[in-house]
């Protein structure tokens, strides 16, 4: 057995040889029982890709593991009858990427999800995992605000459905009630002439917390005119950012020259990034607006079909 | 607290074991079971040196939790040969000079036997994105991209 | 002797390595694979200060924990001298090494070991360390080198007295040394062009996959065993001893295979502290290294600070060179200033050189080897400023190294004069290479640098034993760290002249072999090949005697070939060649067992050359770097196993680059270690490298029987400086501190933009 070392903070009360209960509710009832009855000291398990790590840095002491995967709608990836997708909170990033349905959809969604972490963290990475571990900088996040996910939230009073972009709540807090967990998400149709995509910056070309991450979704009309457009930052703030001036810069316009600057001068002015290990604040900042450019350009082409 | 009484398939086995919450699969296999060819790198899924099969998924075996895997199968770099038969990667990596230290090395073939059964024809940049989670000091990746796209053409049966 | 470009059998042949089949399928046991009955767990308590004064520790609470079996600090272990002492080729500060095991009177860095407890679980151990209560008065500490050295910087040691230089008060500067050769002014005033320019490294750790770890054994009768992962069984063994105050003799020490090193493996940390509790405790107890503990606590190599001027005629030939390597040690002096100094233009035959360095405590891990120490970072240096006079002067890079180019009788700065070398040849073959004559389009650039590192030799055991059967063992006391028991085995069946397969080689522990100095410096192919060669012809010897026996004649009438005892000539009588294995089966008869030794401290290792060229992609808008195309060309004299010289030229190579881009330790404002984790040290992943073009160049090192220089350490030489000249050609923009990280690069192309559009 293998701990990493806690002398940072030494602490003041007596040690308690701790064990913690390992729970797999096979229903969302039982789950939010489960939930309420550990007083904020539950944690949810799904791929395990940022729980593990915590547990191991003794950044988190829960007295109960909850492993949400032996919930049915935790783990559908559904299409359903009207194009949308319903996709289980647990999914693995590895399933969702061998769907050829969801993939040329909403290739961006799956191209964000897929850049988290190596293929052995896609073999457990989760969407539910990805945004309530709350990190500014996760991958999945600016694309699923950008393509108008949802969330579907069970808890002790019922259900209720969020936006994506209106979860988290800051660096490691999302907005979810005591008892409350994402069950599932929903991502809506794709529109005809749409396109989506994700671009990140990291240093190497894998396995790197994203610097900058941009999420684009827009639609054109059959002249090429930009009708509607959603962008997201990420890890340029405390939260997810959704970028309004930066959509408002080219919706109307077939992204000329013109437009473009005006996107990129309006994800710049977004941003309100810290300076840390990952990256500096003008270097994130002068990043979020190249990578919105690049990033609409992608989810143009992919609208026109040029991709 | 009890322990929890898990029983997995392991590399074909039926295999049973206790473990606390706590333990990871890695935990498992190296203290438990003795089977201390998945190594420990670095405990956070950042080197990809514990790799191993579940349920058909390449995943690290330091982010899945013993106690999730009552009812799963696993397959480790112990599994890979089958008795005295080398797989094709493992035969090849030797011929190939793709290990030098070793340390990453059952990292790396379990990876790249998941690749290959796969993909059988991944092209140089696909395997150097698929094994970016398996990291090596040693070797610079170059002769274990070679291994590995050679070992995919000898199973392709191209002639090389 | 003389080693003619003869064809071989073996050497030179791509073999099987006989530790393969164990890594391919998992059975090798690396350092935490090991365990034994009875074991207990050792955790450590590190300081999270980066420097503290020690007032108290108070580990009552913790010893009073139930399954706590030992717990150990700093009074645990006796003080040692500050007199260095020998142990192998290097001379030891043993007070310095105590104190870095286990701090005594400061804690000096982020992660320094303050105590050490032994539980019956991990679990265990790890509640102990919080129990123990250590009062610590917080110093202001400092972790820049230059900072480190101006006045008023924080003093890590307030008593050390610097060597080579005389300083008013106490200082961080540790130690300073200086070459020179000829007259640097005259040189200058001889020149037509005279550049002047700093340049900084960030430092950066080996990067190992493999953590420490360490299973030590103490019984009753004061018997140590230790099984661990090192490059130096040897080394282990007598830094126990010392720390320890226990007899060499009393203490065994197993290597593990091993999971990287590269220099960093070659100290100790666990290892002493595991053995004192396991002497405490009367259990055997197993210690590892978590990844974090690895980056807050284990070697790194320096980061370095330096000033270079060089001056050159118009026609390109050098005629004055001077430097200043500044490199942080850590905590304890031992930065690598003197080979940084050395080796920064030995590849170049310039007859006025002035190089100094300075070797600089700061509060850091303190530094470990990290392949070819110190010269990566003074060839950052040099290779860049090199390369900015060629760009000045207008003539080709390799051209300009070709012109000044260190040759036969060659006198190098540091002392001593070339023998037979190759680095022209490394030269001729990038000036004529495919990649050096490809295209390169927009955004590319094309950057080559040449390297150089001494190598080693050192003392080396070997011992053969030819078994009943014909086939041997080879015995050695060197770790194999890339593939050595191959080039070992591949040497011995050449001059035995039985099949590779008939030899098994392995790696022995302190008790079973010969003094071995550490794996590292390039030179276990050399010199335990060479000791291996030289047991090799031992057995061959009397193998001879033995044939002379059987048939009678003088031993001198009897030569040995292709595996066969002969007569001499055909005077010495019509005899049938007898077989190695014919020989071995009578030996019993003939008087005993057939075992060849040999034990030397190997001298006459034989340089190295490199020059490496490195094409590169800048984005211009997010500064991030992709390697397109690398070729790597070294003189490793003889390439015994292609394979694995290639692999050590690759892997070096990859390092290099890791540390060109993108690698660096990351402290905040308090001194403590930001990114201890491969997260955020980040080394260079498989999709950020392209194939690493290999080319061996074979000028054979007539001090060897083989031929062989070393082939490890020079290929992490060049590559910094390669990437920063390709970077210059595809952006115009010259970067003078590492890492050129994509931050860094972007706002030096900004910089660049705006400095242009103004003018």
């Amino acid at each position: 057995m293998n701990f990493a070392p806690v002398a940072y903070k030494p602490k003041g009360e007596k040690i308690k040889m701790e064990s913690i209960q390992f729970r797999k509710p096979e229903t969302v009832d039982e789950a939010v029982k489960l939930l309420q009855g550990a007083d904020g000291n539950a944690k949810i398990l799904a791929g395990g890709t940022d729980l593990l790590v915590q547990l191991r840095a003794h950044m988190i002491d829960p007295s109960v593991i909850v492993d949400i995967k032996h919930i049915d709608e935790t783990r559908e990836l559904t299409k359903n009858v009207d194009g949308s997708y319903t996709i289980g909170a647990a999914v693995a990033g590895a399933e969702a990427h061998e769907r050829d349905d969801i993939t040329a959809d909403w290739p961006g969604v799956i191209e964000a999800w897929d850049l988290i972490g190596s293929t052995q963290i896609q073999g457990r990475a989760s969407l539910g995992g990805n945004l309530c571990n709350a990190s500014p900088a996760g991958d999945s996040v600016p694309a699923m605000v950008a393509a108008g996910m949802t969330a579907n939230i069970a808890g002790p009073d019922g259900r209720r459905t969020l936006p994506v972009e209106e979860i988290t709540a800051g660096p490691g807090k999302t907005n979810l009630k005591k008892g409350e967990f994402i069950v599932s998400f929903n991502l809506p149709a794709k529109p005809s002439n749409g396109g989506d995509a994700y671009l990140r910056l990291i240093p190497r070309t894998e396995m790197d917390i994203a610097v900058v991450g941009c999420g684009a979704a827009l639609t054109l009309d059959d002249s090429g005119t930009v009708t509607s457009a959603k962008i997201s930052l990420g890890a340029v703030a405390a939260t997810v950012l959704v970028v309004e001036d930066a959509a408002n810069a080219i919706i109307g316009t077939k992204l000329e020259p013109e437009a473009m600057s005006a996107l990129d001068a309006a994800c710049q002015a977004a941003c309100n990034p810290i300076d840390d290990k990952r990256g500096t604040v003008e270097y994130r900042t002068k990043v979020a607006g190249v990578l919105g450019k690049r990033v609409v350009k992608i989810a143009a082409d992919r609208a026109g079909n040029k991709v | 607290m009890a322990k929890h009484h898990i029983s997995m398939t392991l590399n074909g086995e039926p295999t049973e074991f206790l473990c606390s919450t706590r333990q990871t699969l890695l935990d498992v296999l190296r203290d438990e079971l003795n089977l201390t060819g998945s190594k420990e790198g670095c405990a956070s899924g950042d080197c990809g040196a514990c790799s191993v099969m579940v349920d058909d998924r390449l995943v690290c075996a330091c982010l899945v939790l013993g106690a999730e895997c009552d009812g799963k199968t696993v397959e480790s770099i112990e599994g890979m040969a089958d008795g005295e038969n080398l797989h094709p990667l493992q035969q090849k990596f030797l011929e190939e000079a793709a290990l030098q230290c070793g340390i990453c090395t059952p990292g790396v073939l379990v990876a790249a036997k998941a690749l290959l059964e796969k993909n059988n024809n991944p092209t140089e940049t696909e395997v150097r994105y698929w094994l970016a989670g398996n990291l090596c000091r040693c070797t610079g990746y170059d002769k274990i991209v070679r291994a590995v796209m050679s070992t995919a053409a000898d199973m392709r049966g191209d002639s090389k | 002797m003389s080693s003619e470009n003869r064809k071989y059998k073996w050497v030179g042949t791509r073999q099987i390595r006989p530790d393969g089949h164990d890594k391919v399928t998992g059975r090798a046991k690396f350092g935490s694979d090991f365990s034994v009955s009875g074991m207990i767990h050792g955790r450590v308590l590190r300081s999270p200060h980066a420097h503290a004064i020690i007032k108290s520790i108070d580990t009552s609470d913790a010893e009073s924990l139930n399954g706590v079996k030992a717990i150990i600090t700093s009074k645990d272990f006796k003080d040692q001298s500050p007199e260095l002492k020998a142990a192998g080729e290097g001379m030891i500060n043993y007070k310095d090494m105590t104190r870095n095991i286990m701090a005594r009177e400061k804690a000096l860095y982020d992660g320094h070991a303050v105590a050490a407890v032994a539980a019956t679980t991990a679990e265990i151990a790890e509640a102990a360390l919080e129990l123990i209560k250590v009062d610590y008065e917080v110093l202001p500490h400092v972790i820049d080198v230059d900072e480190a050295m101006k006045d008023g910087a924080p003093i890590l040691h307030e008593d050390m007295v610097p060597s080579g230089i005389t300083i008013d008060g106490p200082t961080n500067i540790a130690k300073f040394v200086e070459f020179s050769l000829g007259d640097t002014k005259k040189g200058f005033e001889e020149a037509d062009i005279i550049i002047e320019r700093s340049y900084k490294t960030e430092a950066v750790h080996q990067g190992y996959i493999e953590p420490h770890a360490v299973v030590a054994s103490v019984t009753e009768d004061g018997q140590a065993q230790i099984w661990c992962c090192t490059q130096g069984q040897f080394q282990v063994r007598a830094f126990v001893a010392q720390l320890l105050g226990m007899p060499t003799s009393s203490i065994r020490v197993t290597p593990s295979e091993i999971g990287g090193g590269f220099g960093g493996k070659t100290v100790v940390y666990l290892e002493p502290l595991a053995t004192l509790l396991s002497k405490k405790s009367g259990k055997p107890v197993k210690m590892i290294m978590t990844r974090e503990e690895v980056f807050r606590a284990s070697g790194p190599t320096s980061g370095g600070s330096m000033t270079y001027k060089i001056g050159a005629k118009k026609d390109g030939k050098i005629t004055a060179v001077e430097g200043s390597n500044k490199l942080l040690a850590g905590a304890f002096s031992g930065a690598p200033a003197g080979p940084a100094c050395m080796c920064a233009v030995a590849p170049y035959d310039i007859k006025n050189v002035y190089i100094n360095g300075y070797d600089v405590v700061v509060n850091r891990p303190k530094v470990a080897a990290y392949r070819a120490p110190g010269a990566p970072i003074s060839a950052f240096g040099a290779e860049s400023i090199i390369d900015e006079v060629a760009k000045e002067l207008g003539i080709d890079p390799l051209t300009i190294r070709k012109l000044n180019a260190a040759k036969k009788g060659t006198q190098a700065a540091y002392g001593p004069t070339f023998r037979e070398i190759g680095y022209e040849q490394t030269l001729d073959i990038a000036i004529e290479h495919d990649h050096y004559l490809s295209p390169l389009g927009p955004n590319q650039g094309r950057g080559v640098a040449s390297g150089f590192w001494f190598n080693i030799g050192g003392e080396s055991s070997a011992t053969v034993n030819i078994n009943e059967d014909g086939t041997a063992v080879v015995i050695s006391g060197s770790p194999d760290i890339g593939g050595s028991r191959a080039s070992l085995a591949l040497m011995a069946a050449e001059t035995l002249g039985i099949d590779y397969d008939k030899v098994r080689p392995i790696v022995a522990d302190t008790a079973s072999v010969g003094y071995n100095f550490v794996t590292g410096g390039s030179r276990v192919t050399f010199a335990t090949g060479l000791a291996v060669v030289e047991a090799a012809k031992d057995a061959v010897r009397q193998l001879c005697e033995r044939a002379a026996k059987i048939w009678e004649v003088d031993a001198e009438a009897v030569i040995w070939d292709d595996g066969h005892a002969k007569p001499a000539s055909s005077n010495v009588g019509d005899f049938e060649p007898l077989s190695l294995s014919s020989l071995a089966g009578q030996a019993n008869k003939t008087g005993g067992p057939i075992c060849g030794h040999n034990a030397q401290n190997v001298q006459g290792a034989g340089p190295a050359f490199a020059t490496h060229i490195c094409d590169v992609e800048v984005d211009p808008e997010t500064g991030n770097v992709t390697i397109l195309r690398y070729t790597a060309i070294q003189d490793v004299g003889r390439a015994i196993h292609p394979s694995y010289v290639e692999g050590q030229i690759q892997g070096g190579a990859a390092q290099g680059i890791g540390w060109a881009l993108n690698e660096e330790y990351i402290y905040n404002s308090k001194g403590k270690l930001d990114n201890p984790g491969f997260l955020d040290y980040r080394i260079p992943v498989a999709s950020d490298l392209p194939m690493i073009d290999a080319v061996i160049v074979e000028v054979p090192n007539d001090r060897h029987p083989y031929g062989v220089r070393g082939v490890g350490e020079v290929p992490i030489v060049p590559p910094m400086a390669a990437v920063a000249n390709a970077i210059e050609n595809a952006t115009g923009v010259r970067m003078s501190a590492l890492p050129m990280s994509p931050p860094r690069l972007l706002a030096a192309l900004d910089q660049a933009n705006v400095k242009e559009a103004a003018e």
